[in-house]
């Protein structure tokens, strides 16, 4: 099962996320933003880190990288892509799922191991754990505050779209707690806190993280 | 040669804690006046004589897709001599 991540320019995590998909018993393959091509994967992961500086907006000018416009075509018909962190924001601005990250209320960036709720269970990244599910895994960001507007926030709710909750104390502020969202197809998942850092006892705080993975791998099995 | 400027601006609703931080620093200052502040971003474009209709329709599309996101900013363009 060929699983890609997207290296940009300021990627961070792309090396983890590569790790975290071969521990999980997929086949990792390296893709690069100024490249269109694919590679033939079944999923792709956006991973996290600082592309292009932040520089604008955090993940205003990743989006408009070749390969997100290979994703974002591929999306909108249903492709899994998962964006952890950077990736969650560089979906956002890809209009791929609603919302944005802003700076962190409080101004802090914040790294700390997050207590968190799994909300969803439905998405082909998420079926392999529990609809309320407590993990614990890192968050480490300093523009993860997630804002909508009223109107947003209420489809997503009602259309049990949250995917991850802040559990025990919202770090940064954001709205309804959301560490996570889904678009409404289910296939695009967007999440602050890192899976792939907490994928061993020996480097993470838990192995919370690596169901992300296994879960992709068999819902595409399964398909 | 004449200047575009685009102004970018949270939206109204959405919290702005740099500008939280600048509002708070002011009276340490001994700045009193403040009752708040909201920070936003100022793009200079330079362009080549007077800007045609099509340029600032352009500005207009490019303000709109990367100079600022709709969700949470608003954007506004001048022109300057």
């Amino acid at each position: 099962m060929r699983i890609g991540v997207v290296t940009f320019p300021g990627s961070l995590d792309d090396t983890s996320a590569l790790r975290a998909i071969r521990l999980a018993g997929g086949t990792p393959v390296p893709l690069f933003h100024a490249s269109d091509d694919l590679k033939e994967v079944e999923a792709v992961v956006l991973p996290g880190g600082f592309s292009y500086g932040d520089y604008l907006r955090c993940g205003a000018i990743s989006r408009f990288a070749p390969i997100m416009s290979s994703i974002i075509i591929a999306a909108e018909h249903g492709f899994p892509v998962l964006g952890i962190c950077n990736g969650f924001q560089i979906l956002c601005e890809s209009h791929l799922l609603p919302g944005a990250l802003t700076r962190n209320q409080g101004l802090h960036f914040v790294c700390t191991d997050q207590p968190l709720t799994v909300e969803n269970n439905s998405t082909p990244w998420t079926s392999g754990y529990a609809k309320g599910d407590r993990l614990v895994i890192p968050i480490k960001n300093g523009e993860g505050s997630f804002q909508a507007s009223a109107q947003t926030l209420a489809e997503l709710e009602s259309e049990g779209r949250v995917v991850l909750r802040y559990a025990v104390k919202n770090p940064n502020g954001s709205k309804n707690d959301i560490a996570g969202i889904t678009n409404a197809r289910g296939n695009v998942v967007g999440v602050m806190p890192h899976p792939e850092q907490a994928i061993e006892s020996l480097t993470g705080p838990s192995e919370d993280g690596l169901k992300f993975f296994t879960s992709i791998l068999q819902s595409m099995v399964g398909r | 040669m004449a200047t575009i400027v685009v102004e970018v601006m949270l939206k109204p609703e959405i919290l702005d804690p740099q500008g939280q931080a600048v509002a708070a620093a002011l009276p340490r200052l001994g700045f009193t006046f403040a009752k708040a502040v909201r920070q936003g971003k100022r793009f200079e474009i330079e362009v080549e004589g007077t800007p045609t209709a099509a340029q600032l329709a352009d500005i207009e599309k490019a303000a709109e897709t990367l100079l600022s996101n709709p969700v949470i900013e608003t954007y506004l363009v001048k022109v300057e001599a």
